[in-house]
This record gives C-alpha cells, structure tokens and sequence, in this order.
C-alpha cells in the first residue's frame, strides 16, 4: 500500500503541484487500495480504471505542458450513484436502473471533469438515496471500514466509506436529510450540505426537489471547502440554482485553522439533545463545545422549538415529493421494463415493473407519499407539514438573530450494526433528526468528527449550521475546531487496515 | 388515531401503479400505519395564521430567450429505452379492449 493514499487532497493537491507525483500515479495507488478492500467494504457500484488513468494521463499532459489548473487538476474522486455520468452506469442503488448509462452529464460532474479531477468510480446508496444505512441498496449493503459489521449511514454510505477506507481522497455526496451529514458522523469524515440552490441538481436523479442538494464528502475541512467551491455556482439548467456567487469557502477554511474564534456566537440547541440521544455520544459532542468556547467563541443554549415536529413535517414532504418524482420510473423510455404474460396493456407493464424494480423502502414512501397528497388527506397532513416547514424557517431565523452558528450531535448515536433498524423505519428515521431541519430550512451544514466513543470506539460527528448563504461561516468554524479535536480518523484505526 | 388498513394500501399501490403482491400487502400495511401514526402528531399543530412553504428559498419563474441550444441527438435520447421502433419509444398498448 502506498503512503500516497493517507494524504488528504489539499496535499496530494501540493504534491502535483511540486512535481513530486503524477495523476496516474495518485489515481493507480487509489485503485490499488480499492482492490484490496472494496471486496469487504463495498462502497463502489462501478469503478472505472480505464476511465480514471485516462482522465488523469491527460491532466499530467496539461501540467506538463504548463496550462493554467484548477488546484484539484490531478485529484481523484468518487462519485455518487445518484449522479449523472456519461458512458458510466448510473442505478441509484435501484434494479429499476440496472444497467443503464446516462446520455448526459450531471452539472457537477462536468465540472469535476473539466476541472480535471479523474472519476475512480460510482458509489454505493440506499436505493433512490431513501434510508439512513445504505442497507436499502438493491445491490448489497456498504459496510462500515471501522467495523465491518456496522453500518457506515445513508443514505451516501458509498460516499463515506470510500473516503474513510481512503480508497478516495475526495467524493461527492446528496444530502436531502442527511445523506451527506449522518455517514460522515459515523465513518469519522466531513461532510457538508451547502445552501439549497447553491450547488446545481441538474443530472441529479431527484428524490425530493425542495430538499436534496449536492455537496462534497471528504477527510479534512479545507478539502471540502475546495470540492465546494468547485461545484458550486449558478447553473441555468437548475431553475432553483441561486445567482450568488459561491466564493470565500477556502479563505475561511484557512482562516479558521488559525484556530482564532473570539467574538464568534455559537448556540447550543436545546432541543437536539435529552431522551433518545446515546449518553456517549453527548459526551464527546460537549467536549466539543467546550473547545469551542476555549478557542474565543462565547457559547449559549438557543431553543428551536418547532424541531420538534421536523421530523414529522419531513416524513410527509419527502414521500409526498418523492411518490411524485419516481413516477417517471414507468417502463416506457428508459430502465427496467417487466412484461407479464398475456397481452398486457402499458398500466400492466408499468405496475409490474415498479413492483419488481422498487425495493420496500422506496415501496413505502411513494404510499405514504401518495396517501398525504391524496383529497381529504391532503390539508391534515401534507398541509400542515408545509406550515411547520415555515415554523421552522422562522426558528432558524430568530436563533440567528442571537448566534452566529448553532451546534448540535450529526447522529444520535454511532454506527449501529447492520441489519439492526432494517425492519423498524421509524427507528431508521430517527437517525436523521438533527439533520433534518437543515433541508427543511434551506440552511448549510457540515459534520465533522469530534472524537471517538469511550463505549464503542466508533466515531461521532459534531454539526454546524450557519444561516442561508452563510455557508463560509462553517468552513470557518469547523475548521478552527477540527484542529482544536485534533485527527479522529486514521488507517491504523480502521478494520480494513494497511 | 389516523388508520390506514390493507385494503386502502392496495388502493394507493394501484393508484401509484404498483402491483404489491398479498405478501407484500401484509408487510407494508402494519409499517404504514405505525409510519403515519407518528407523523399525525404535525395534525392540528399550526393554525390558518401559518403560511405554507413549499420551497426553502424565494422563487421566481425562470426565462430565457427562445433559441436553439445544442441537445440530445435521438440516438441518445433513445439509448436507455426498453424498446424502440422507428426512433420513437416504442409502449405496450395504452387501451383496454373496451376503448
């Protein structure tokens, strides 16, 4: 195993840049790695050697030939399988999509790819990105690379456990409640959801319009900032893509790991924490807030008290978006089309294939989904959920008035095993409660990892979330404490070891 | 206490166009309505005062000018599709016999 693949990618970023490696070697030593323990960890659907040593011969030839890069130009990356890929399969986790490989470029990731970042793969995911353990996956679960037998969170578990397992210096992820957030929390990685509308979703396969955002997964704080500002941006082909300019990200990230925080205020929330959060995982996250109180920051409890009711008003808007969204999924232009006996007519066709192409999970929310969208149902229930996403929108708005940032746990508790909350969906949503009003809200966050527990020795992921736009205020801040917690992950660490 | 029962499962399947066998019904059925019974506690929480918000952030409809701008070739357009024929997307009949 080469040392090449524990460096982050501000490094190997470094390296390039000084002649001291190439693209297709950074690119091989990943490859090499994923061989190794991809067969245990199984955080990729598609990996693309031939792709990837071809987009990285032709990023040295640029360096050789003194062409103006991009800082990333050289760096490998994997990618979602939720995201769009030219000539690369795309399933989502999904049999609906087996084998089919889109004509067209998700925004982000031609500008991965004009960047000049090599694409080492697809990763592994709760089918159509439904689910908080990437054991909903039609294709086998991703295991966490701490643990083998424990989840590495969802539903962007392939994300995660890529970079943990450092078969990946950077990947990007979707987070519609979590999905960036909550693996990052527990596999001991950062992960960020940026401002909704700040990162196009164009060639982003939706699972809930008003809530999913693209952002990047990674093992430092800089490395995300860099990821971000790369993906970010307006995009005329994203009707929802905000104008302002996405800038600042990286300046704050170094600002920040100057470890200065005085003047900043930081809120504690009140109500993300008390009956249903592991006792371990409230220590370290207090440990937390203690360093940031050390490093300048004037600390104090804020209440949000419509989080309460997050949870609920999500589980509506998401399957009621999400029963909309997948009925595309008809079997007439493209994916997997069942044909029963007979002379079946095109209805025929299409209820045969989305029973045979959807797994229980998606099965589940289209219903709900279906049923809260339904006449008589409708103002109880999906209604009422668009009133609390407002209630929410104005808690985040007073709890900025009196702080700068608000912190809380990413995840409740830490990875559990798998298998563990398959059959129990309310137990699986429960993960997602501290993530959850950030989509609902429009809100950045970042999870990044503050330490490992004193019960399990599992990683536990503090979050940050500043307000709309706001997003340079996590780089900043998340920074500054990534170096007062000092490095949680390391390869020595891992079960997959060197 | 809000009920969703097997047979009202097997409606909205039908009507989302999925054709959930008896095993299946069995199994959703009782998941949905502990689902459910949790997300009703939102009923009644926030009176007609409350504004519903559909989007996190402000929108407004987007234009541009009505120009041609490079797209799919039909090739491309057609290259996940179960069936083609004539380069159009060739579907099983959309009529019952009746019609």
């Amino acid at each position: 195993m080469s040392d090449l693949i524990l460096k982050s990618a501000a490094e190997l970023a470094d390296s390039l840049a000084a002649g001291e490696t190439t693209s297709v070697e950074l690119t091989q030593v990943h490859l090499d790695r994923i061989a190794a323990v991809d067969g245990d960890v199984h955080a990729f659907l598609h990996i693309d050697a031939e792709g990837a040593l071809s987009q990285a011969a032709a990023s040295d030839a640029r360096r050789a030939n003194g062409d103006a890069l991009h800082a990333l130009d050289g760096v490998p990356i994997a990618v979602k399988d939720v995201l769009t890929t030219i000539g690369l399969p795309t399933t989502c986790g999904s049999k609906m999509l087996e084998g089919w490989v889109p004509p067209y470029d998700a925004t982000v990731v031609k500008k991965i790819k004009d960047a000049g970042l090599p694409i080492l793969g697809k990763t592994n995911m709760d089918e159509f990105a439904m689910g908080s353990s990437t054991e909903h996956s039609a294709y086998g679960p991703t295991r966490n690379p701490w643990k083998l037998d424990r989840i590495p969170g969802g539903s962007g578990g392939g994300s995660a456990a890529a970079v943990a397992a450092y078969e990946a210096p950077l990947a990007l992820g979707t987070d519609t409640g979590g999905s960036i957030r909550q693996p990052g929390a527990v596999t001991g990685t950062v992960g960020v959801k940026p401002t909704y509308g700040s990162v196009s979703r164009y060639g982003l396969v939706a699972l809930a319009n008003s809530l999913d955002q693209v952002g990047p997964v990674t093992r430092t704080v800089l490395d995300s900032a860099l990821l971000h500002e790369l993906i970010g941006g307006h995009d005329p082909l994203d009707s929802t893509s905000t104008t302002t300019p996405v800038t600042g990200l990286v300046d704050a990230a170094r600002a920040g790991a100057t470890g200065d925080l005085k003047g900043l205020k930081v809120g504690v929330i009140k109500e993300l924490a008390g009956e249903g959060w592991a006792p371990d995982v409230m220590r370290k996250f207090n440990e937390s807030v203690d360093l940031l109180t050390k490093l300048g920051a004037d600390v104090v409890e804020v209440s949000t008290p419509s989080f309460e009711h997050a949870m609920a008003a999500y589980y509506l808007i998401l399957p009621a978006e999400c029963s909309s969204n997948l009925a595309k999924f008809d079997a007439m232009r493209y994916g997997l089309r069942v044909t029963p006996d007979g002379s079946p007519s095109a209805e025929d066709v299409m209820k045969a294939s989305r029973d045979a192409g959807f797994g229980d999970e998606v099965k589940r929310r289209i219903i709900l989904g279906t049923y809260a969208l339904s006449s008589g149902y409708y103002d109880a229930y999906y209604g009422q959920a668009q009133k609390i996403r407002t209630l929410i929108i104005e808690d985040f708005k007073e709890a900025f008035e009196q702080v700068d940032v608000l912190v809380s746990p990413t995840s409740p508790s830490t990875a559990f095993p798998l298998g563990a909350k398959l059959d129990d969906p309310l137990a699986m949503y429960m993960q997602d409660l501290a993530t959850i009003p950030a989509n609902l809200a429009g809100t950045p966050g970042i999870s990044i990892p503050a330490g490992v527990s004193d019960v399990d020795g599992l990683p536990v992921g503090v979050q940050l979330l500043a307000p709309v736009l706001e997003d340079a205020r996590l780089y900043r801040v998340g920074a500054a404490l990534e170096g007062a917690i000092g490095p949680v992950l390391s390869i020595d660490k891992l079960e997959v070891a060197r | 206490m809000p009920e969703i029962t097997r047979d009202e499962v097997a409606h909205l399947a039908d009507l989302a166009r999925i054709d959930l066998s008896d095993a299946e019904l069995d199994h959703l059925a009782p998941q949905l309505q502990v689902i459910l019974e949790s997300v009703a506690s939102i009923q009644g929480l926030a009176g007609d005062d409350v504004p519903a918000t559909s989007h996190p952030l402000p929108m407004t409809n987007v234009f541009r000018e009505d120009v041609v701008t490079p797209s799919l070739t039909p090739e491309q357009a057609l290259s996940g599709a179960p069936s083609v024929e004539e380069q159009r997307f060739a579907v099983p009949r959309i009529l019952g016999d009746e019609q």
